[in-house]
Parts: structure tokens; C-alpha cells; sequence
């Protein structure tokens, strides 16, 4: 048990206990679901067969079907995975980076921020799987034994590399996340009214009992694969960013791009947060549990890591005009006023100039401003990865081969359903999941809720000394 | 018979009904099928859950097992083998390739019977082994699904035989009856064919053989004929001049015989060590040529300056030779033709001048030039003159004069299509009206079959006999590489059946050159053996005669008052022009369709090209983004309205107009279904042909009766390069004569880094900087072979035939216009053209560097033009084979990269990191699709393909292999004969079909292979060197006779520098 200063804002409000805490997070898991989730689950259940009617045009006639050519031959296709391994980012983040730094506010959030990052990742592979010219055919990229001879994967390609990170990241989150949920569902399981969820939820829990010694190895086993998960947060999007940046095109062949894409990646990563967290909170009627702090703090990350993409981006102009490299200024003048300016523009507005609003702490408190905010950094992130993938494609080496990219209603649509695919996972895990991981929040209710600040603020007084600012 | 009896047991010796009963079964004891499936049995009626399961499990591992097998097409052996087949190994016959508007003597490549590939005839003395894109592309149109299956009577099938008797007895009717009977054909070369038509004409006295061509050079005849006495097309001789002149004449890729002078002309812009000096050429034309395109100095006039220019001209040279001189007009281009003429004046005797205009008086004022300049007898031959091109304009508006008044009974025609290609002033479509009995001997459906009687059908060249005679002691043959694949007869054949002849024309063939070429020569005495080796050589010449200076005597006078007097001019002046669709009788062809334009790199479709500036004065689209529309607009010529999309041309002057001709075919084909010009899915164009005007005794191609204006419709126009100008970079590195004299690596200064070396900056190549190389470890190694390319950019003309040819030899797919819109173009060679702009890099403007980006964009008002093919560069540091996660890019250790088809799975990122972007995706299945019905939706074309080259399936990269099966042919042959690889014995397609020897294929490591001489040429250089790729293929600096080209590049800003 911790000790929280009492300076600090608490992180629970209301006068919660830690029953009332079980009552509610389980409510709406054991209620029948509200007439918003079905509207919302039907809308992006619609998206979803949407996406399905696209992949399966796109895999029955070839990628053909979308808008890339031979000039541009990754699009929407590349930009929307780095798009959402970015968004993916946020969840170990949380998790792990802020476990081993002990930042407690983390455990309102932490739950519903790694199902994000597991189903982010799963719009982020199918992109993978359905961009490539076979797509019955990915397995290639692994080193599976075969019947090819000695035929190996090329270890020098960075897609190589990129299977084997994204793949990693997966499993090591899904791990991860399914490991902090079982207390929870067992707890569940225990109040189950209905055979059909116990045994359900009993499957789920794997047997736990609330054991002392359950306790002690599920603590061990959280801080092992938080260890475990910490450089996976790095090495993600270092990898990532390694498709282009082992590259020779100009725009892409740049060393700043690991620590860049990373930043990015955290970036876009909280604003998904937010955006989720914001109305599942206020649907979910969970305001006491993700709190104004909870979004503060998350704005800062934001405004912070924006800070450094902008950072990177007026880097990578200065080098593009110091190296002195003709194709590399041309690519970064091009960026800026070329024909997709406007793409460039909207990045630039969108990820550097609208997070430095955010040092306004009346704005970082504003819930529907951080709401806006988060979609407008996700636009931003959006852009940023195809200013970097087609601006730099469209226009290389080659004047005579200087070409155009424009979608197909195909690939807007795989977009689009992957959107589907992303809310549909993230209600079904509301509607049957904990949002909050009760087990661990439990933790701190008797230090860092409202009803525990009133408490110590009490004991302090009876001692004679406060310990309380002064108002 | 005994009655002894085997038994197995008492049962059986007394046939207990038991045992019958037991003996039906298969199994004495009944098999436990029931157990074995489940408890209670498949045999019941219910299925019960789990043997549901069963049965549901086994039926559908059974059906996706099935279902996971590909599906078997089988091959079939031969039961009896040809003598001279071996399948797997190809065979070469000699033909010629000749339709009257083309003529080139080629090498077919067949397979297991059928013809797959053209090349060019190194024995031919016109062509010189060299084609152009029609003869490349002649091999597909054999195999054209749309070509008549059987003789035609109306519209419906008819056998020979109906034919033969409706037809004699019609003719003999007619000529009975003395009405006449008209045989109008395209040029006829051919000795034979000649001879037939003359036993035709014998038997029906009344016949007449009138020659026409789509495009007509009767100017030049005529011109000859009151100049010299010679109704002549004379041998031109780029080859002798040191100093060209052109006045409109493409000729080298349309006018008169451009394979011929391609390559004469080629050989004047090689440099080397023994050559060094170059032809200077002076080009003074309206729309942007490709010849216009490689000239020294070239000039935009409008058609009626281009006339005043040519009459300064002959005053400027009249005044130097002291003639008299003509009345004449000052033309923008005076200061350029004074320079002209005196360069043609320190010249003399080794200069030409020619015209491109169908104008006798033109022509004969182009002649009085050339006889001032001593041309004839030295760069021009009347006596070896040329046979192509005798259509005669006159004879054919006599014959439709007399056609429209009814005298004429019957019409035959062979390869001519004249209601699609003769001006609407003529009015042949109602003139046929007035025919009884027409006959086309065409072997494909055209606008002038459908009205005919009947279709005596033709072969094509590759199915038939025959001969030709492209000079007059040059001979070829004709051979047929396969049996007619329809019921047709070739036209000579028809003609000896209807003139009453059993022979066949193959026999009669054979007879004529026993008869008449044989005896032109006494090497060889056996008749037997010089007929085989002609029909293996292809071709006997037998040119001995030089040329002799005849003089002129033609009447300058009242040409030039003529010249003046048509050279007024309009608001607007339209030329039309011909590209790779020529006359448009190969129109169905979906590789020419598919075949960039060589200046404007547009597919599918003709336009109107117009100077960009008056475009955007007349509020006209410049923009060319590849899926922006153009406008339209409704131009009328002679009365003729056609509707067009309007393409930006820099280098034409304002004022003029320019429209391919060959365009807006209507029958004949899939590509003419022809539902809405301006749907965008639809080859569209217009045809110009009727709009052309007939005045002076010839047809004209240009005309100054125009009105043009624009119209709301927009049309998208699909092209394979939408950037013109190199943006200040060095893909191709120029120079100029003069500067090349003075340092052989003019124009070639190396990209170099600044390297901090013992506290000293030092410049270093990208490759002295490479990570892995060192001088102990070289980086790679090519202990065999080390296949290189070399490619000459001063003798590269542009023209595309490589293109064809590769498409050809690769079975490279044809996408479409729509495919083509999205950059999605599959020819593994692309010529890159570059215009230049006025803006150089290193100006530094007031308005700051970003706007001059953007200027630089913008190409001159009168660019220089520089063409580059660019293919795989076979990288030995390949940018692309790191990338692949499957190794399904590898390098070769003879400095191949090689595209594995099977291992790939399409991530593309190769592509992505090709500097070059050669690489080339297959986005759909580009065969038996219906969305591609070009050439792999049917089985008949399908034939035209290579079977040593993969049919590339859909999601697979692939590339230029530098024909890697040519090479392991070659190496296998060597193998074979136990010797080494001697230089020239593998050739690559495009190095083989180039008119130019403009490309060189080789082994670098053989010593003094053309290629390794090349690579150490200091002209040579690899593209985009800075990255340090280090090609397999590498380009020689492209020089020019002027004195200003490349200097923007000299002017350049200082190379990147790399602080170490």
C-alpha cells in the first residue's frame, strides 16, 4: 500500500468504497445494454461489413483496386497501418512505461487503453495482410520451415523486422492485458447470478481464487511483463519508421525517424485514449473514476510529445536544406508547396500548432476542447504519415516519372470499415469486459479517493499539524 | 470336352443357395461399416449429430483438399514430329514486312510453328536490321480475332468456290460488256505481284491498276519528274551529310522511309574515338517532331513561314552560287536560315536538304536547293531511287471521276481502305454506290470491306508469298512463317484463279526470280542453291552503280511565285501528322494503342496539339496531372467537324494546330466498338483523313481553312509521363560539340562528396565513400560474365520501337487507357523525354527558390528535347533486393537482377525503393480477365506468346530481366558448339530491334566487347551515380552540334557536399 501525498489531487472522487467501485465497473456487464451501445454497436457493426464487402473485392480482383500505381505503390494501405500501430502505442505505455514510474493515475485508464492498443493492432494487420499483391500468401514473411530448400526470409528487409515487431508487440500485449483481467473476471464470476456467465467468466479467470499467493504472482508477473513490454514500446515504431527510413527514397532516408515515429506514435496513441475514454466515461457514468486529472495529464503527454513531432519536422527541413542535397530539398519544398501541400499543411496544423493550446490549463481541463483536440491529433497523425509515405513517393528521383496518387472508394472504404472493426471490438469489450481494472484501483482507494483525502485531512487535524495546503 | 469339376468346399459342389446368396457379396463377411462410422450407422435414414459431424468434417477437408489443387492444363506431345520443329528450340525465316506504307526486311523468330517475334534483317541494305514499332508489332496483328475466318459474300460467310465462279463470271460480264475494271491497291513493290496483275489485266483488257496510299508522297514524284525528268522518290543519303536541313520532314520516324534513315542518320551522331565529329541539323517545322526533337537548331514555324523560310533559304543560297533569286518574305526564322545556308555553303557536296511537304512546287524548290548544293550525285541517288510511296493522287481522283459517271464495272482493292482514308472532297463512298462488282482482298474487316460484295480474303504477310523490291537492284522475299490460320488466299493467288492460272503464286514467285533476279547475277549457277540461299538471306542486292549528279531543269520560277503565292496563312493553320498508329490499317493493334507517343507519351487516342501559351489565352486546360481532364474542342478543316481534347505542346507556334492521323477507326475490331467518343474507357480520336485537301495534284496535309473553338465537353487523355522537364537534375548529361572536342568528359562531371581526410577536405566519389567496398575488397564479384547495357543518347532517336519489341519478346501485358491513367503501365522500357526549361537551377531569383521549383517546371517556349530509355539499371547495390522480406529480388553473380516470380508475394517495397522506378506491378491478372481483352483475353492472340518468358500472374512484381532467356539461349548454343561466348551472340531485344545501334548489350568482361569499349568512354555515365547503385546500365553523354545545349547544367549549383 502507498502512501499519497495529500497535496495531490485525488485520483478517485466521490465517496467511493472499494464495493462500490466492484458495483461499478460490473454494472453495465450485468445489465442488459443501453439503447447507445446499440446505436453505436449497429453503426459500427455496419462499418465492419463494409469493410468486409471492400476486403473482399480487393482480395477477389487484385489491389488493383485501389488508387496506388507504379509511381505511388503504397497509399491509404501504409499510411492507415502506421496510423493505428501509432494509436497502439498508448496502451503498453500506460501500462508498463507508467507501472515501473509508479504514476498511479494510470489505473483508471490503463484497462480500457491496452484493449485499444490490442484491437488498434489488429486494424493495423490487416492493412499488412491485405496490401500485399498475394495476400494468401503472408505466411512467406515468417521463417517457417518449408519445402522450398534452404529458402529463408531476407533478414536484411526491414519488413522482416516489422513482422517480427508487430507480431511480438501483439502477443506480448495481449498477454499482458489478458493477465490483468483475470482477478477481474473472477470477481465477476463470484457475483454471477446467471449460470451461463459463470461459467463464462469462470473459464476466463483461470481458476482464480483471491489466494495470498494468487495475489503475490500476479504482481510478479505484471512487473515481468511490464519489463518485457518497455522496450517493445520503442522498438515498435523504431521498426516501423525503419520500412522508410533504410530506404533510399528522399523524405524517407532520414535517422530521425525512430525517435520521431515514437513521439508520434505516443502522440497519436493518447488522443485515441481520450477520445474513447471521454465518452465511455460519460456513458458509462464512470466520471468519478476518470477524472478532469485523468485528461490533464493525458493533454500533457499530448502537448508534450506534439511538441517534439513539431520538433522533428522542422529538423528534418533544416537537414533537408543543410545537407544540400538536391532530391532532399526538392522533397521537403515539394512537402510544403507542392501538389499535396495541403496535406502537409493540415499536418502541421493539426500536430504542431493546435497540441500548444494545451498549455493552457483551462483547456486541459475542457472536456469537450480535449475531445475535439484528440480527433483533431488523430487527422494530424493521419496526414503526417502520408505526407511522409506519398509525398515522398509521388515525387523522387525521376522527374519523368513524377506522378499523382488519388484513392479508390475501395481503399476509403477499408479505412473506413477498419474503423468499424476498431469500435466494434472496443464495445464488445465494454459491453463484456471490465473498462477499469477494479482489481487495481482498488489498490489506491484507501490512499487517493476523495473519501480517503477526507479521512486524512481529519487525522491531521485531530494531530494538531496540517498537512493540508492552506487555502 | 471333360466335365472334371474344381470345388472349394461341399457348399459349393452342391451350390447351396446360401453360398450364391454369400457370393454376390464382395466380402464373405460383411465389413462393420456402421461401427467403423459411428454407433448408429450412415446406413440409417436420420444422421445423427456426430456422424454429421463426421460427414460434415470429412466433406469439406475433402473439398478444400480439391478445391487447393491447380487446375491441370495439359500439353500435347506431337504424334508425328515435323522434320524441322524441335520444340523448345526456335526457328528463323527471313520475310519482309511490307503494306505499302511500311517496308522492312525481318527475321521471324517462330515457335513450335508459329510466329512470335520480329527482327530486324542486318542483311537488308535499306533497313539495315533495324524496324520500327508497326513491323514489331505486325506479329500480333496475325492473330487478330477480328480478321475474316472465310471468303465473304455481303456479310456472311462464302467458300472459295461460290467465290471464284460469282466473281469470274461477274468479270467477264462486265468485260464483255467493255466496262472498266479497276485493281486500286496500296504501293506495290513487288516484281511478282506486278507480273499477276499484268496477266490479270491481260485477260480482262479493260483493267487498270491504280496505286493509292492513305499517305501520299506524290509530291515528291512529281517534283522529281519536272526537276529531273523522273517521276522518282530518290535515296536520300543522311549518312554522307554533315549538314541536315529539314523543313518539316520527320524523317525519322515518318517521312518516306524513316527505318532507312534512322539508321543512316544514327550513324552521323556516333562519337568515338575514330569519329569525331558529328552532322549538324537544322530542323524548321510546325509541330514538335521526333526528328524536330534530336536537331541541333530547330525552329517553330507555321506551315506557311515554313514555306517563306524554304524560299529565304533558296535566295540565301541562290546569292552564294550566284543564281538568280526569287520574290520572297521575311520569316521569323531568317537569322537561323542565313546560318543554315551557310553552313550548307561550307558544306556543299556533303549536304542535304529535305522537305516534308506533299507541295510539288515546295518540293521543286527543296530540289533547286540540293542541285545548287551539289547534293545529287553525293548525298542524294535518283539512280538507285527508291520504290515506296507510288501512290498517285491524280489517277485516283480520275478513277473515282470516273467511278461517280458509272464506267467503272468492277473494283478490286487490296490494303487500301479508302472510305476511311481518302479526303471527303473525293466523295468515294458514293462513288462505290455506282460500282457493280466490288472485291476486297483484305484479310480483316475495315470501313471499305463492309460495303463490298464481296472479301476474296487475304492473307497476312507472315502467311504468304511473295516478294519485293524497295530499290531497283534491291530484292527481298516474302515467306510465310505459318499456315494460314483462317480460309484465306493471298491477293496474287486470287488474281491467277481469276485470270485463269492454275499455278500457285508461291511457284510463280520462284519462276519470276529464276527469270528476272537470277539472271542478274553469276556468282552461282544452281538455280536450287542461290533460291535457298536467298530464301535464307531474305534479301539480294545487287547495287553497283553509284549515284551520278543529273541536272536540274526544273521551272524555280513559277514554283517559287506558286510558293508565295499559297503561303498567306490563317488566324490558324493545322498540320496533320503520322505517329506509331501510321496510316491506321494496323489499328487494331493494342501494342501501338498502348505505345506512348515518342513527344507527347500520350496512349490511345489522337488530340489537338496546340503552343501551351495560346492554350491558356484561349482559357484551354494546360494541366496534365494524369487523371485531369482536358477540354475539348470542335475544330472544322475543309468543312470537316471533329471534336478533340487539346494537349499542350511546347515547341509549336502559337497559331498552329496539330492532329495525328490513323485515329477514329469505326470497323474493324474489339478497339472500335465505339460507343461515345468521349467515354473515357473507349479508344477514341478522330479521323483527320477526311478533312485533308486535294489541290496541285496532290493531297495535302496541311490546311489553313480552320476554325477551331472550345467546347464545354472535357475528355481525359492517358499518358505515360505527365512531367516534362528534368527540374535542373542530371538524368541525361549534355554537352556540345565543340566542348566534347576539347574534353572528352564535357557535360560529365561526377557527383562528388567533401570528405574531412586527415583534417583536409577531400572529394570523393559515392562509390570510393561505399561502406562495404575497399580497395583489398571490392565489393562484388563477376568471375563470368558481367552483363552490361550501353546506351548511346546522342544516336537514340526516341522513336519507341524497343518498347514494342521488349512487349513483344517479354509478353509484356497491355493494360489499357484506364490503367495507363493510373500510372499503372507495364512495358518494362520507358523512353523518358525531357524538354528544357528557361529557368536554369542556379538563377537565383528575386522571388526566393520555392517559386523557381515551380518554374522550373515549365518547359521553353521552343524546348530542346532529350530522350532517355530507362529500364531496369540492374543495380549491382541494388536498392531493391534489400528490401524484399522473401529474397524474391536476388542478384546474379553476372550482375543480373533477377525477379523471381513465384516467391513473390507483391509488398511493393521494391519498388518503392527503386530510384528508377522501373519496376512494374501486375495489379490485376492481366490475362484471361475481360476487363483486358488486348491480347492474353483469347486464345488466338495468345499465340503471339514467348513461351521461354513466365506469364506473369496477378500480385507479382516484375521488371526487365535483360532478356535473361536470350542469354541462357546464347550460352546454351555455345555450350553446345563447345566454344566461348563471342560478343553480339546474345543480343537483348530492345539493342537488337533499335534502328540506331543506340543500345549495347555485352559482356563487360570481355575484353574489347562493344560494351566494355562503351563503359570506358568518357561520355559514359550511370544514372543518379551519388547513390552509389552502381547500374549495370549506363548511359554516354548526349552531344549536341550547337553551341548553347547542356549550358545549364555547366551553370549548375555546386554538387552535394557531405561533411564527414
Amino acid at each position: 500500500m502507498q502512501h499519497e501525498a495529500l497535496i495531490r489531487e485525488p485520483l478517485i472522487l466521490g465517496n467511493k468504497t472499494s464495493h462500490d467501485i466492484t458495483e461499478d465497473i460490473c454494472r453495465p456487464i450485468e445489465k442488459a445494454p443501453t439503447k447507445s451501445w446499440w446505436i453505436a454497436f449497429i453503426l459500427s457493426a455496419a462499418c465492419l461489413l463494409w469493410w468486409v464487402v471492400c476486403i473482399t473485392y480487393t482480395v477477389a480482383t487484385g489491389i488493383g483496386a485501389w488508387g496506388i500505381n507504379n509511381v505511388v505503390d503504397w497509399g491509404w494501405d501504409i499510411t492507415n497501418f502506421v496510423w493505428w500501430v501509432g494509436i497502439g502505442h498508448a496502451g503498453t505505455l500506460i501500462s508498463a512505461v507508467l507501472l515501473l514510474f509508479r504514476q498511479k493515475w494510470r489505473l483508471s485508464i490503463n484497462r480500457a487503453a491496452e484493449a485499444m492498443t490490442i484491437f488498434a493492432v489488429i486494424c493495423a494487420a490487416t492493412f499488412l495482410l491485405s496490401h500485399i499483391g498475394r495476400p494468401w500468401l503472408p505466411y512467406w514473411l515468417l521463417p517457417l520451415p518449408n519445402q522450398f530448400g534452404s529458402l529463408w526470409v531476407n533478414f536484411n528487409s526491414p519488413l522482416v523486422w516489422d513482422t517480427f515487431a508487430v507480431s511480438t508487440y501483439f502477443s506480448v500485449s495481449i498477454v499482458f492485458w489478458y493477465t490483468g483481467l483475470i482477478p477481474d473476471f473472477a470477481a465477476i464470476r463470484d457475483r454471477a447470478k446467471t449460470p451461463q456467465r459463470k461459467f463464462w467468466y469462470g473459464l476466463l479467470s483461470f481458476g482464480w481464487v483471491g489466494s495470498a499467493k494468487n495475489w503475490q504472482r500476479f504482481e510478479e508477473v505484471s512487473l515481468v511483463l511490464a519489463g518485457m513490454s518497455t522496450p517493445l514500446v520503442l522498438s515498435v515504431h523504431t521498426i516501423v519508421s525503419m520500412d522508410f527510413a533504410t530506404s533510399v527514397i528522399p523524405g524517407w532516408h532520414t535517422t530521425i525517424f525512430p525517435p520521431y515515429f515514437v513521439a508520434g506514435a505516443i502522440f497519436s496513441g493518447f488522443a485515441m485514449v481520450q477520445t474513447l475514454l471521454i465518452v465511455t466515461r460519460k456513458v458509462m457514468a464512470l466520471e468519478n473514476y476518470i477524472t478532469t486529472l485523468h485528461i490533464d495529464m493525458m493533454n500533457r503527454v499530448i502537448m508534450i510529445t506534439g511538441s517534439i513531432v513539431g520538433i522533428a519536422y522542422i529538423t528534418e527541413f533544416f537537414i533537408a536544406w543543410y545537407s544540400g542535397v538536391e532530391y532532399e530539398s526538392y522533397a521537403f519544398i515539394n512537402r510544403a508547396t507542392g501538389p499535396y501541400w495541403w496535406s502537409y499543411w493540415a499536418m502541421m496544423t493539426c500536430n504542431v500548432i493546435s497540441p500548444q493550446l494545451f498549455w493552457s490549463k483551462k483547456l486541459r481541463v475542457n472536456i469537450p476542447f480535449t475531445f475535439f483536440m484528440s480527433i483533431v491529433v488523430n487527422i494530424g497523425m493521419w496526414f503526417e504519415r502520408f505526407v511522409i509515405i506519398v509525398t515522398s513517393l509521388h515525387r523522387a528521383y525521376i522527374p519523368a516519372q513524377w506522378s499523382m496518387y488519388h484513392p479508390s472508394w475501395v481503399e476509403v472504404g477499408i479505412y473506413l470499415g477498419s474503423m468499424g472493426l476498431f469500435f466494434t471490438l472496443y464495445l464488445l469489450f465494454c459491453k463484456f469486459f471490465p473498462v477499469i481494472a477494479m482489481s487495481e484501483l482498488k489498490t489506491i482507494v484507501r490512499t487517493s479517493s476523495l473519501q480517503a483525502h477526507k479521512e486524512l485531512h481529519k487525522h491531521a487535524a485531530e494531530h494538531g499539524h496540517s498537512t493540508a495546503p492552506a487555502h | 470336352m471333360s466335365n472334371k469339376k474344381y470345388w472349394r468346399s461341399l457348399e459349393d459342389l452342391n451350390d447351396s443357395p446360401e453360398l450364391i446368396k454369400k457370393a454376390q457379396n464382395e466380402f464373405a463377411e460383411p465389413i462393420p461399416m456402421d461401427e467403423f462410422l459411428g454407433s448408429e450407422g450412415v446406413s440409417t435414414n436420420s444422421t445423427p449429430r456426430r456422424d454429421f459431424l463426421k460427414f460434415l468434417g470429412f466433406s469439406v477437408t475433402a473439398a478444400t483438399l480439391a478445391a487447393c489443387e491447380t487446375p491441370v492444363r495439359k500439353v500435347v506431345p506431337y504424334v508425328i514430329k515435323p522434320e524441322e520443329i524441335t520444340v523448345g528450340v526456335s526457328n528463323w525465316y527471313a520475310t519482309t514486312f511490307a503494306n505499302g506504307h511500311d517496308y522492312c526486311e525481318v527475321l521471324v523468330k517462330t515457335r513450335e510453328g508459329r510466329p512470335i517475334k520480329i527482327e530486324g534483317n542486318k542483311f537488308s541494305k535499306v533497313t539495315g536490321g533495324g524496324t520500327n514499332a508497326r513491323a514489331q508489332a505486325s506479329v500480333l496483328s496475325l492473330y487478330d480475332e477480328a480478321r475474316f475466318k472465310k471468303p465473304m459474300k455481303g456479310n456472311s460467310e462464302t467458300s472459295w468456290n461460290t467465290l471464284d465462279k460469282e466473281v469470274v463470271s461477274q468479270l467477264s460480264q462486265i468485260a464483255s460488256a467493255g466496262g472498266q475494271v479497276r485493281i486500286l491497291t496500296s504501293t506495290i513493290t513487288s516484281p511478282s505481284t506486278k507480273q499477276v496483275i499484268a496477266e490479270f489485266i491481260a485477260k480482262y483488257p479493260t483493267a487498270k491498276h491504280v496505286t493509292y496510299d492513305a499517305i501520299s508522297f506524290h509530291g515528291v514524284r512529281l517534283a522529281n519528274l519536272s526537276s529531273f525528268g523522273k517521276a522518282v522518290i530518290p535515296t536520300y543519303h543522311f549518312e554522307k551529310s554533315e549538314v541536315i536541313v529539314s523543313f518539316g520532314a520527320d524523317f525519322l520516324n515518318a517521312w518516306l522511309s524513316p527505318i532507312e534513315y534512322a539508321k543512316q542518320y544514327g550513324s552521323t551522331r556516333k562519337l568515338n574515338e575514330e569519329k569525331k565529329s558529328m552532322s549538324r541539323h537544322y530542323q524548321f517545322e510546325t509541330l514538335m517532331s521526333v526528328t524536330g526533337a534530336n536537331a541541333d537548331y530547330r525552329v517553330g514555324l507555321k506551315p506557311s513561314q515554313l514555306n517563306n523560310a524554304l524560299v529565304n533559304l533558296y535566295n540565301e543560297i541562290a546569292k552564294k552560287s550566284g543564281a538568280s533569286v526569287l520574290t520572297s518574305k521575311s520569316s521569323p526564322a531568317d537569322k537561323e536560315i542565313a546560318k543554315a545556308a551557310n553552313d550548307l555553303w561550307n558544306a556543299k557536296g556533303k549536304s542535304l536538304v529535305v522537305s516534308g511537304s506533299n507541295d510539288k512546287d515546295v518540293q521543286t524548290i527543296c530540289n533547286a536547293i540540293n542541285a545548287m548544293l551539289g547534293s545529287y550525285g553525293n548525298t542524294i541517288d535518283l539512280e538507285n531511287h527508291s520504290n515506296f510511296h507510288q501512290g498517285n493522287d491524280e489517277e485516283v481522283a480520275t478513277l473515282i471521276q470516273e467511278m461517280k459517271e458509272g464506267k467503272v464495272g468492277a473494283l478490286l482493292m487490296n490494303n487500301v481502305n479508302p472510305i476511311y482514308s481518302m479526303p471527303s472532297a473525293w466523295g468515294f463512298e458514293a462513288a462505290i454506290s455506282k460500282v457493280s462488282l466490288t472485291v476486297s482482298f483484305d484479310d480483316r474487316p475495315n470501313e471499305t470491306t463492309e460495303k463490298c460484295k464481296y472479301v476474296a480474303t487475304g492473307t497476312h504477310f507472315l502467311e504468304s508469298w511473295g516478294d519485293a523490291s524497295p530499290k531497283p537492284a534491291h530484292f527481298a522475299l516474302i515467306q510465310p512463317t505459318i499456315y494460314p490460320i483462317f480460309d484465306a488466299r493471298q491477293m496474287e493467288q486470287s488474281l491467277l484463279v481469276w485470270a485463269g492460272s492454275s499455278i500457285t503464286y508461291q511457284d510463280y514467285v520462284k519462276t519470276t526470280w529464276q527469270k528476272s533476279i537470277f539472271t542478274l547475277q553469276t556468282d552461282e549457277n544452281n538455280f536450287e542453291t542461290w533460291w535457298m540461299t536467298s530464301l535464307h538471306d531474305g534479301v539480294r542486292v545487287f547495287w553497283g552503280s553509284t549515284a551520278s549528279s543529273t541536272a536540274f531543269v526544273g521551272d524555280i520560277a513559277s514554283a517559287g511565285s506558286n510558293v508565295n503565292k499559297t503561303a498567306t496563312g490563317g488566324e490558324f493553320e493545322v498540320t496533320f501528322y503520322e505517329n506509331a498508329i501510321g496510316d491506321g490499317s494496323m489499328s487494331n493493334n493494342p501494342w501501338l494503342h498502348e505505345l506512348p507517343d515518342a513527344i507527347t507519351k500520350v496512349v490511345w487516342d489522337n488530340y489537338i496539339t496546340m503552343s501551351p501559351n495560346q492554350m491558356i489565352a484561349l482559357g484551354y486546360s494546360i494541366e496534365r496531372e494524369q487523371e485531369a481532364k482536358s477540354d475539348a474542342a470542335e475544330i472544322v478543316v475543309n468543312g470537316i467537324t471533329m471534336q478533340l481534347p487539346v494537349y499542350p505542346q511546347p515547341g509549336q507556334p502559337e497559331g498552329t494546330i496539330g492532329i495525328a492521323m490513323g485515329y477514329g477507326r469505326k470497323v474493324g475490331g474489339k478497339l472500335f466498338v465505339n460507343k461515345d467518343v468521349l467515354d473515357n474507357n473507349v479508344l477514341g480520336g478522330a479521323n483527320v483523313f477526311p478533312a485533308l485537301s486535294f489541290t496541285n495534284g496532290t493531297v495535302h496535309y496541311m490546311n489553313s481553312n480552320v476554325t477551331i473553338k472550345k467546347t464545354s465537353e472535357q475528355y481525359i487523355l492517358a499518358s505515360t509521363q505527365t512531367h516534362h522537364t528534368m527540374m535542373g537534375r542530371n538524368m541525361v548529361k549534355e554537352t556540345t560539340l565543340l566542348a566534347w572536342q576539347k574534353d572528352k568528359a564535357a557535360g560529365n562531371e561526377r557527383e562528388m562528396f567533401k570528405v574531412k581526410e586527415h583534417g583536409k577536405h577531400v572529394e570523393k566519389s559515392a562509390e570510393e565513400l561505399d561502406l562495404w567496398a575497399s580497395e583489398k575488397n571490392p565489393g562484388f564479384d563477376r568471375p563470368g560474365h558481367f552483363w552490361n547495357l550501353s546506351i548511346d543518347l546522342n544516336s537514340c532517336i526516341g522513336c519507341g520501337n524497343c518498347i514494342v519489341s521488349c512487349q513483344a519478346e517479354n509478353n509484356v501485358s497491355v493494360v489499357g487507357k484506364d490503367e495507363v491513367r493510373r500510372t499503372r503501365e507495364m512495358h518494362w522500357l520507358r523512353i523518358d523525354r525531357y524538354y528544357s526549361s528557361d529557368r536554369a537551377h542556379s538563377k537565383k531569383p528575386e522571388d526566393g527558390k520555392i517559386q523557381m521549383y515551380h518554374e522550373l517546371e515549365v518547359p521553353s517556349e521552343n524546348p530542346e528535347v532529350v530522350f532517355q530509355p530507362v529500364m531496369c539499371q540492374h543495380c549491382n547495390h541494388a536498392p531493391c533486393e534489400t528490401v524484399c522480406p522473401v529474397i524474391a529480388t536476388t542478384h546474379s553473380s553476372e550482375g543480373l537482377n533477377q525477379m523471381t516470380y513465384n516467391r513473390c508475394v507483391g509488398t511493393k517495397y521494391c519498388a518503392n525503393n527503386c530510384p528508377y522506378k522501373v519496376r512494374r506491378f501486375n495489379w490485376f491478372n492481366y490475362h484471361n480477365n475481360a476487363q483486358f481483352d488486348y491480347v492474353t483475353n483469347n486464345e488466338l492472340s495468345k499465340l503471339v506468346l514467348n513461351p521461354d518468358v513466365t506469364v506473369r500472374s496477378r500480385g507479382v512484381m516484375e521488371k526487365c530481366s535483360m532478356c535473361v532467356q536470350r542469354i541462357q539461349e546464347g550460352k546454351l548454343s555455345a555450350k553446345r558448339d563447345g566454344r566461348r561466348l563471342k560478343d553480339g551472340d546474345v543480343e537483348t531485344a530492345c539493342a537488337q530491334s533499335c534502328p540506331t545501334n543506340a543500345i549495347t548489350f555485352g559482356d563487360a568482361n570481355l575484353k574489347d566487347s562493344m560494351v566494355s569499349v562503351a563503359k570506358k568512354d568518357e561520355r559514359m555515365y550511370t544514372m543518379l551515380d551519388e547513390l552509389d547503385t552502381q547500374p549495370s546500365v549506363f548511359y554516354l553523354t548526349k552531344v549536341r552540334n550547337n553551341e548553347t545545349s547542356g549550358a545549364h547544367h555547366e551553370e549548375k549549383s555546386k554538387p552535394a557536399h557531405l561533411e564527414a
